[in-house]
């Protein structure tokens, strides 16, 4: 697998390869494996520097899974991610560790520089710990020392992302939507990560806190080169933040491109039903929406070939019988399609 | 010429709770035509769900109509050259005969959380039987006088109500709807699941289905698959929709007009290209301005509305909007009520900027 990844240089930071993740069907009384959930199954994907690479798909199709599992939330079933860092080297040079190599208090350690956002700012902070024991549990966890100073980075933190220094004393249910979403946003900052794994962090916001929120990432980014993972099923908003972007379909990635590329020229025919089905705010709009017929297929029990062939307008006898190779067609964009190279199909 | 089926005047719905009173609507005005899509969006907390519960006459306690009218002109379903007569729905008990008609059986809802909106103990086939039941009358010839035949209406049997269930899992385009029709709602997808909600609102053949954001909680490509559905319907019934969202995308598509709301108010609304190509009021402007469109990659950041929607029990002064408004007139916005005026043909808006003060 290693050679097939060609694209390949010190800019990247994280690079996730052959990446699996089946939770097992049990049943009985001796709770028999009887099959698997490949939520996960063969992802790879590369982050570089500062960049945000969007993951969008379906619901159901294993992007929160995947994210997690690469930060060990999850225990992986296969696969690498490995990760440049200089936590572990002596000499304070980077080096290329596998996150799914290491011990409990390496990873702990490694929870420093890789921070999550999650979806629900409501249940995703507890009730009972004010803003500033929320966005300081990730420092003394790590052992920085308590007092004046710890609170003063608390504030500097609050401050950045749009809230007042008044606010460190009170609780979460005092705050809107919008505003719980920065205290989640500081409290990943706390740590100065470079890579947060935002886990659709705009969706349970409103149109207008929505942009609020994403122009503090794209400003948060610039500022401290954090490179994102963002994984978001509206796929304007992950068009708008994303460098580039990966398409997700039952567990298995269809296509990665430039967030410009993948809109104009895709190559995969789930992103162009997927991206055609995207309601467009403009009432003019003459659409030539293709209409995907049936359901997301069920990943403990996936179709044969290519995941996507029931669906797809263009499938021929090959794409029911092999699974299509996961490959690079042009310099940074990759695809899982038998027929790539000979459709043409319609961008945006 | 549209026919009006539902005219709102000037509501108002106050909600009694024990740090104040809350104008959970303030002074809204719209009406919906016969075979037409009325769009209304707007933030959460903007009223417009409870613009529509009001319709129905239910909306919950402490909320209640304290101002304006409804006014639904009623017609035959049987006998479509009556003439419509009107009913002021505000005026009816809550809890009375007619409304309890009018519900469900000439005013359909459908609901944005598919999953808890079906009862999990119930078949898709007793879910919709449930609604012909109650709303649903078969005409029986039971005499001839002269030319004109005497008709009878009985409810439907329960035989008869499978039959209708299984054609209308059939209509809004379930597979196999004589399996299906006996499956639970957890049984079936989310996107099955809103149909077989679209399947029991439209059963009873109403004159207009209420739609509150109902492809909010599906993927987009189940999404297209109602928003298609539910047009394809309308083309075929010529009922009306109302269609409540906060999606703009969804909204361009599925609506004749649109109805922008904030805080309770309407503040501009006029035909579905109007909106979108000239926006009036700076809230809508900004709400254009602020999503991020497929395919279009034309600046880094987003235009973005400051500030945060005002509480509700501390409303600004004059016009509601002033606080977060990138046109805002000192002296002007902060002080005086703008009014809800006709700026061109068929454009509503309410701002100082098309008022002469």
């Amino acid at each position: 697998m290693a050679e097939r990844i060609t694209t390949r240089d010190d800019t990247i930071l994280l690079d996730v390869r052959g990446l699996k993740k089946w939770f097992p069907i049990q049943k009985g009384l001796l709770k028999r494996v009887v099959g698997n959930v490949k939520a996960v199954d063969d992802v790879n994907f590369y982050l570089r520097d500062g960049e945000t690479l969007g993951l969008v798909g379906e619901s159901g199709c294993g992007k929160t899974t995947a994210s997690r599992t690469v930060i060990r939330l999850y225990d992986p079933t296969a696969g690498s991610a490995t990760y440049r860092t200089a936590l572990f080297s002596k000499d304070g040079k980077d080096e290329r560790v596998n996150l799914f190599d290491l011990t409990k208090e390496q990873m702990t350690r490694v929870r420093r520089e890789i921070s999550m956002v999650f979806q629900d700012p409501v249940n995703s902070l507890n009730p009972r710990m004010s803003v500033f024991d929320i966005v300081s549990e990730p420092m003394v966890i790590h052992g920085m020392p308590k007092g004046p100073e710890m609170e003063e980075s608390v504030i500097r933190l609050l401050e950045r992302v749009g809230l007042r220094r008044e606010h460190v004393r009170r609780y979460p249910h005092e705050f809107s939507g919008g505003q719980r979403q920065r205290i989640g946003i500081a409290r990943a900052l706390s740590l100065n990560p470079k890579i947060i794994f935002c886990d659709e962090p705009v969706s349970a916001l409103d149109v207008s806190i929505q942009a609020q929120t994403l122009n503090l990432l794209q400003d948060l980014q610039k500022d401290f080169n954090l490179a994102y993972v963002f994984v978001a099923h509206d796929l304007s908003v992950v068009q708008h933040i994303s460098d580039r972007v990966a398409v997700m379909y039952v567990g298995k990635i269809a296509e990665t491109a430039s967030s410009d590329d993948l809109y104009n020229e895709p190559l995969h025919p789930y992103t162009e039903a997927l991206m055609s089905s995207v309601p467009k705010p403009d009432p003019l709009y003459k659409s030539a929406r293709i209409i995907m017929q049936g359901e997301i297929a069920d990943p403990s029990n996936p179709p044969s070939g290519c995941y996507f062939h029931p669906r797809c307008r263009y499938a021929k006898d090959i794409c029911s019988q092999k699974a299509p190779e996961y490959r690079e067609l042009k310099p940074d964009h990759w695809v899982a399609c038998h027929r790539a190279e000979e459709l043409k199909l319609q961008g945006v | 010429m549209s026919e009006p089926l539902l005219e709102i005047k000037d509501l108002r719905v106050d909600f009694e709770v024990r740090d104040g009173t809350i104008h959970g609507v303030d002074g809204v005005t719209y009406t919906v035509n016969l075979g037409e899509t009325l769009g209304v969006i707007g933030e959460s907390g903007c009223g417009k769900s409870v613009t529509a519960k009001a319709a129905m006459q239910m909306v919950a306690k402490p909320g209640k109509i304290t101002q304006g009218e409804i006014l639904y002109h009623r017609r035959s379903k049987f006998d479509p050259s009556k003439p419509a007569e009107v009913v002021n729905i505000t005026k009816l008990d809550p809890d009375g005969e007619t409304i309890r008609t009018i519900r469900g059986g000439e005013f359909a809802m459908i609901f944005q959380e598919p999953m808890s909106s079906l009862t999990p103990v119930y078949t898709a086939g007793t879910l919709i039987g449930e609604a012909l039941n109650l709303h649903r009358l078969i005409p029986v010839t039971v005499g001839e006088q002269m030319t004109q035949k005497i008709m009878k209406y009985r409810p439907v049997t329960k035989q008869e109500a499978r039959e209708i269930a299984i054609e209308m899992l059939q209509k809004v385009g379930i597979p196999k709807p004589h399996e299906r029709v006996d499956s639970y709602p957890h049984q079936l997808s989310g996107g099955q699941r809103q149909r077989v909600m679209i399947a029991i609102a439209l059963s009873c053949q109403p004159f207009m289905l209420i739609a509150d954001e109902p492809t909010t909680a599906l993927d987009v490509s189940i999404e297209a698959q109602i928003l298609d559905l539910m047009r394809e319907l309308q083309e075929t019934t010529d009922m009306a929709i109302m269609f409540i969202t906060h999606n703009l995308g969804v909204v361009a598509e599925m609506s004749k007009d649109i109805c922008v709301m904030y805080m309770g108010k309407q503040v501009e609304q006029s035909s579905t290209v109007n909106i979108f190509y000239e926006p009036k009021h700076p809230y809508t402007r900004a709400l254009l301005q602020s999503i991020p469109k497929v395919g279009k990659r034309s600046s880094d950041r987003l235009a973005s509305i400051k500030g945060m929607v005002p509480d509700p029990f501390h409303l600004p002064t004059g016009c509601v909007f002033h606080p977060r408004c990138p046109e805002f007139m000192p002296g002007k916005c902060d002080r005086i009520v703008p009014n809800y005026v006709e700026a061109e043909p068929g454009h509503w808006v309410r701002c100082l900027l098309y008022e002469n003060v």
